[in-house]
């Protein structure tokens, strides 16, 4: 399972391959920038610690696991990323001084990861919708001219493939389920609808521009809320700043735990 | 009131088989709880593959084996005992025969 290329399909949705997002193609002025790194790297590390909250926490040992997998593929992604971006920069700052040595304001996740987990419902919806975004992202970015970045993205595609997998099987089952846990799905889903706006904000100076990747997005996204009974929300005003280090006060709370010890103890190992 | 996926006991048991390589047979690895068969193999996947152990899963309702009983050791595998004709050591080879 999962080793092909093409993203798995959820049953009753269609294949999804469409990734129209313009790739900068070398020649153009686009370029892989400090900031643009930190912007993938940081989302990958905030959503594998918040996924690594669930760790003996969810629902069911085999969930577990699932959620544990899905955390450290993310934390892999994240590693690399912030490794490239550390080099680029060229300040001598490694993997380790970026995830533990930033404040909130420097962090450029996006807002939708940060947020808590809330229900397993709402740690769903957070996982589909932003594997739904990775996915065509990483496709597009595996063509880019940066080459060290195109081959951590090739990598992590496949990986993203089967978390939106995951996802879109458990808002299937959740959404299509018992009349209360349609309501906790459909208000997760409501809930964080408005936080995907941000991650389309155009950027036509990225090797990818965001703003290419929303049909992609929804054509991962709007099936699978189908096939589970679910309303696709309205569209809207969205909050947005997490690309400026302007976050919701979850994410000092989340970085406090997740640095403390380094901090406490600079360059422990284990 | 209890849903069926509230609580493991909920959750049906699923036996896995793995194929390590093409050409292999599917061999069993051990069990899981899953709500269904779809999740049951992406279970599967995350706690019996995870260190590139196959290339192909197969899972089975633990209910829908039927197994031989410890109790009927004796009536089922004993007999065989015995019975050394059944292997083709027991049988001389006759001089000329070829390609065997």
């Amino acid at each position: 399972m999962n080793t092909a290329d093409v993203p798995v399909n959820a049953p009753g949705t269609p294949v999804r391959t469409t990734v129209d997002a313009p790739v900068n193609t070398p020649g153009t002025p686009a370029r892989t920038t400090v900031d643009y790194l930190l912007g993938l790297g940081d989302d990958a590390l905030v959503a594998a610690q918040r996924l690594g909250e669930w760790v003996t926490a969810a629902p069911e040992l085999e969930e577990d696991v699932a959620l544990a997998n899905i955390a450290l593929d993310q934390l892999g992604a994240a590693r690399l990323l912030l490794s490239h971006a550390g080099e680029l920069e060229g300040a001598g700052r490694d993997e380790d001084a970026l995830a533990y040595l930033r404040s909130d304001r420097e962090y450029r996740n996006c807002l939708l990861v940060e947020l808590p987990n809330g229900d397993f419902a709402t740690t769903m919806a957070k996982l589909l919708f932003l594997s739904a975004y990775q996915l065509p992202l990483y496709a597009a970015l595996s063509g880019c001219a940066d080459e060290r970045l195109a081959a951590i993205a090739g990598k992590a595609r496949k990986e993203v493939a089967y978390h939106l997998d995951h996802a879109s099987i458990w808002t299937v089952r959740l959404g299509d389920g018992t009349p209360e846990s349609h309501r906790r799905m459909r208000a997760a889903v409501a809930e964080l609808w408005p936080y995907t706006n941000e991650l389309f904000v155009a950027d036509p100076a990225a090797p990818v521009d965001p703003a290419g990747l929303r049909s992609a997005f929804l054509a991962n996204v709007e099936p699978v809320l189908e096939t589970a009974t679910l309303e696709r929300p309205a569209d809207g005003w969205g909050p947005d700043g997490g690309r400026a280090g302007l976050h919701t006060e979850h994410l000092s709370y989340l970085l406090a735990e997740m640095q403390v010890l380094h901090r406490a103890h600079p360059g422990a190992r284990w | 009131m209890t849903a069926p996926w509230q609580g493991r006991a909920g959750w049906p048991l699923w036996e896995v088989f793995v194929r390590a390589r093409r050409g292999l047979s599917h061999t069993h690895v051990g069990s899981l709880h899953a709500p269904d068969a779809e999740l049951a193999l992406r279970n599967a996947r995350d706690l019996y593959t995870r260190r590139q152990e196959g290339v192909s899963i197969w899972v089975v309702p633990a209910q829908a084996i039927t197994a031989s009983s410890p109790d009927e050791k004796d009536a089922f595998f004993e007999p065989a005992a015995d019975k050394v004709y059944r292997h083709p050591t027991f049988y001389p080879v006759p001089d000329g025969a070829a390609h065997l």
